[in-house]
């Protein structure tokens, strides 16, 4: 019986390494026909953001792109990709995705591990996408520092910022100040509320959260009381999931949060997070005949969810930045910045030079439409300020006194939510 | 009849190599050139084969985990919330405990296994005192472990100022398992690992108590009769799989994350149940099984970068590799039957003949 048994082991070990020998000759055969291969590769290669596999030195620049949600999120991630897009129509220069890099859909990967990947791909500038990813951008730039990489929406490049990292001379930063497209975002969702009822649909929380949750308020609470609505009659709340998507059973589930804005008398949702269920259960419910309408986030072509309830959608056009960026490091003049930038108020829907935009869309009034264009010029011309005081945080205290401006400092870390919100400023 | 196991085996490979051949073909990819890709991105340099054994970690541990469970009749399903249950353990001692590096490591380490015990014991005694089936007791378990993780990390030891399930703040340098060289991987965890197998493959060949865990498993009816306390061998299963499974989220938490995540346990609770389905319960075959389940893990993300595929290729892969497994099996019991029956000598088969 022993015997047997030991005898069976070896079979089956044995059964296992012929497996891996196996793989491993299939290896050995195509090294020989590699050349053939590589004809076909780009052929069988028919989306824009796959990679050729051949191993021959490109001839453009050859960049990384570390996505926290799926390519096609038709959010945050998309957008990023649409931006390295139009790098790679401007340049010639090749693009490299790794789409998914969370701890729920790859528990088996890290940052670091993907910039290891990208890097030996012969990608020669990383982008990491998401501030989810700070600790491990952060390794990798000093795992590779003569590779040089930018972590989107981070601070570590800010020299007057908390997260400053002076040492880290090849990491980047770009974010855009979304604070006026989400200031857009709430006036269209102010101007098309009847119950004055507007529910934010948000992410996690933090600094950037917090930033941006407070300019959709401001942005709402400006156009409702235009309109001749009552000082502090407008009803604006947020509820968080508790990360940038929709993770079953970890975070709370962005769908029933919709219903329960509704359900709770809201007529307008905001979303804050990276993909669609704001705009896609708002379609749904108006399709059922309640009057509901949604601003969706950070993609240009996010409306195409449901045209006829969309108020229109503030965007990031990451193009412009990652051009520059890319540029520079192609010429072997990468430097470490902090890039906060605008939109380019001659026209905020510029591919070519405006990083915020606003598409507005088919669900705000022609009324209404001419109302926001006046608030957006507004904002151009500076004749509106809203991170103006008097302006109060959440538990009363004093955020800017009487006519004084926040700095940039002032709103990129904002430590808690303004006054007139409800909703949680921090967890715990 | 151990032989069918290598013949179910080598099926299983080879068909679902084939069919996974014949998935990339319909994708338009060469599919030798995806199995080399799937090479290289293993075990193709020291970095990937790093990379592939950190993986190969928590992956044995809790399919050694379940091998001891499973020998005692007990489907364990709950090792996944118990891998996670250890992640906590780890992280509060790396947290709590100051002191140099083995200090708090040891420290980290020896409460992961205790908390992952306890959290084993807790489906066992629902099991042998409450007549709570284990699988249901440990599913149980698993989500009110991850929700005792995502309550924690976006809770108590959230960041500061931020509310995310993303994870925690990373742990501090002495907490963190020394690396080979520039590699990912650490000896502690390798070792630990191998010594876990060892340990868990004499334990069930060699000693009485393993003769007797796997009586409890065949038959409790009959262990009882024989004066064998099935009850408290039961217990001490879940306690000793817990141990195995709290391990390897110590592993994940001091070698690998370096944080407290949800998703700890990585889904190897689950993954490792495929891994000893396809051993046959056999602590002697997972190592390599897993090696082999780790490498198509790693290795798929060089299919994402080179063929744009996307990542769930690898699960894919793997899923189709336990089914013709199973199918197999299924195929060779039938055909045992068969040939038992044709072999009667019943009237019928003889007519049959003739």
């Amino acid at each position: 019986m022993k015997k047997h048994h030991g005898t069976n082991r070896r079979w089956a070990l044995l059964v296992v390494a012929i497996a891996i020998a196996l793989i491993a000759t299939a290896c050995g055969d195509d090294d020989a026909a590699t050349p053939a291969d590589v004809d076909d590769t780009p052929a069988a290669d028919d989306t824009a953001d796959d990679v050729d596999a051949d191993d021959t030195p490109p001839e453009g620049f050859r960049f990384g792109l570390i996505l926290v949600g799926p390519e096609n999120d038709r959010g945050w991630s998309q957008a990023h990709v649409e931006g390295g897009q139009y790098v790679v129509d401007q340049l010639g220069a090749e693009m490299i995705i790794v789409e998914k890099v969370n701890p729920a859909d790859k528990p088996d990967i890290t940052v670091e591990l993907v910039v290891d990947d990208l890097i030996d791909q012969g990608a020669e500038l990383i982008f990491a996408t998401s501030d989810d990813m700070k600790d491990g951008i952060i390794a990798a730039a000093r795992n590779h520092p003569d590779v040089p990489m930018i972590w989107s929406s981070g601070d570590s490049a800010w020299a007057d910022g908390q997260a400053f990292e002076p040492g880290l001379t090849n990491l980047g930063n770009i974010m855009g100040r979304m604070e006026f497209g989400k200031m857009i975002a709430g006036c269209a969702a102010a101007l098309a509320s009847e119950s004055g009822e507007i529910g934010y649909l948000g992410p996690l929380i933090n600094d950037e959260t917090r930033r941006l949750v407070s300019s959709a308020f401001l942005g709402a609470e400006y156009c409702w009381e235009d309109a001749g609505n009552a000082a502090g009659s407008l009803d604006f709340s947020v509820t968080w999931i508790g990360f940038w998507f929709n993770i079953p059973g970890v975070t709370l589930d962005p769908t029933q949060v919709v219903n329960e804005f509704y359900d709770s008398g809201a007529d307008v949702v905001i979303s804050g997070i990276d993909t669609t269920e704001a705009i896609v259960r708002t379609g749904q419910r108006a399709a059922a005949g309640e009057n509901v309408f949604a601003v969706p986030y950070d993609f240009e072509g996010a409306c195409a969810e449901a045209e006829s309830i969309c108020l229109g959608v503030p965007y990031f056009n990451w193009g412009p930045e990652y051009l520059d960026v890319i540029e520079s490091a192609a010429a072997g003049a990468f430097e470490a910045d902090f890039v906060w930038a605008g939109p380019d108020w001659s026209d905020i829907n510029s591919r070519s030079s405006s990083t915020i935009g606003f598409v507005p869309g088919d669900g705000l009034s022609a009324d209404d439409a001419a109302t926001l264009d006046g608030f957006i010029e507004g904002l151009a011309d500076g004749s509106i300020d809203l991170f103006t005081g008097p302006l109060n945080f959440q538990d009363g205290s004093s955020f800017l006194g009487d006519g004084e401006v926040a700095t940039d400092t002032q709103i990129w870390y904002l430590d808690q939510l303004l006054e007139g919100i409800d909703g949680a400023s921090s967890a715990g | 009849m151990n032989s069918d196991t290598i013949r179910t085996a080598a099926l299983a490979i080879g068909g679902s190599l084939l069919l996974a051949g014949l998935l990339f073909a319909a994708n338009g990819e060469n599919p030798f050139e995806a199995f080399k890709l799937l090479f290289e991105g293993s075990v193709g340099s020291r970095a990937k084969l790093s990379n592939t054994l950190l993986v190969w970690v928590p992956l044995t541990l809790a399919a050694a985990s379940l091998v001891v469970t499973f020998s005692a009749g007990l489907w364990n399903i709950g090792v996944e919330g118990q891998i996670i249950v250890g992640a906590i353990g780890a992280t509060w001692a790396a947290r709590e405990v100051g002191g140099p590096s083995f200090v708090v490591i040891t420290a980290a380490i020896v409460v992961a296994i205790i908390a992952g015990s306890l959290w084993a014991l807790l489906a066992g005694v629902l099991k042998v005192y409450g007549g709570v089936n284990e699988i249901f007791g440990g599913l149980g378990l698993d989500f009110v472990a991850t929700g005792m993780a995502t309550y924690l990390i976006i809770g108590p030891w959230q960041r500061a100022g931020v509310a995310s399930t993303s994870g925690t703040d990373l742990l501090r340098d002495e907490a963190w398992l020394p690396k080979i060289g520039d590699e990912n991987i650490s000896w502690v965890s390798l070792a630990l690992t191998v010594a876990a197998v060892i340990g868990v493959f004499l334990l069930m060949r060699g000693t009485s108590f393993g003769l007797k865990l796997k009586a409890v498993g065949s038959n409790v009816h009959s262990a009882t009769r024989l004066g064998i306390p099935a009850n408290r061998y039961m217990l001490i299963a879940f306690g000793l799989g817990g141990a195995l499974a709290g391990l390897a989220g110590s592993a994940q938490v001091l070698g690998f994350h370096h944080k407290l995540v949800p998703a700890s346990s990585g889904g190897f609770g689950f993954l490792g149940i495929l891994v000893v389905l396809l051993a046959a319960y056999r602590a002697s075959l997972i190592a390599p099984i897993a090696f082999f389940f780790a490498a198509i893990t790693v290795g798929t993300t060089f299919l994402e970068l080179r063929l744009g595929l996307d990542s769930a290729v690898g699960g894919v892969l793997q899923g189709l590799l336990v089914l013709f497994v199973l199918l197999a099996g299924g195929w060779q019991r039938k055909r045992r039957t068969e040939a038992a029956s044709a072999l009667a000598p019943t009237p019928s088969a003889v007519a049959g003949e003739g």
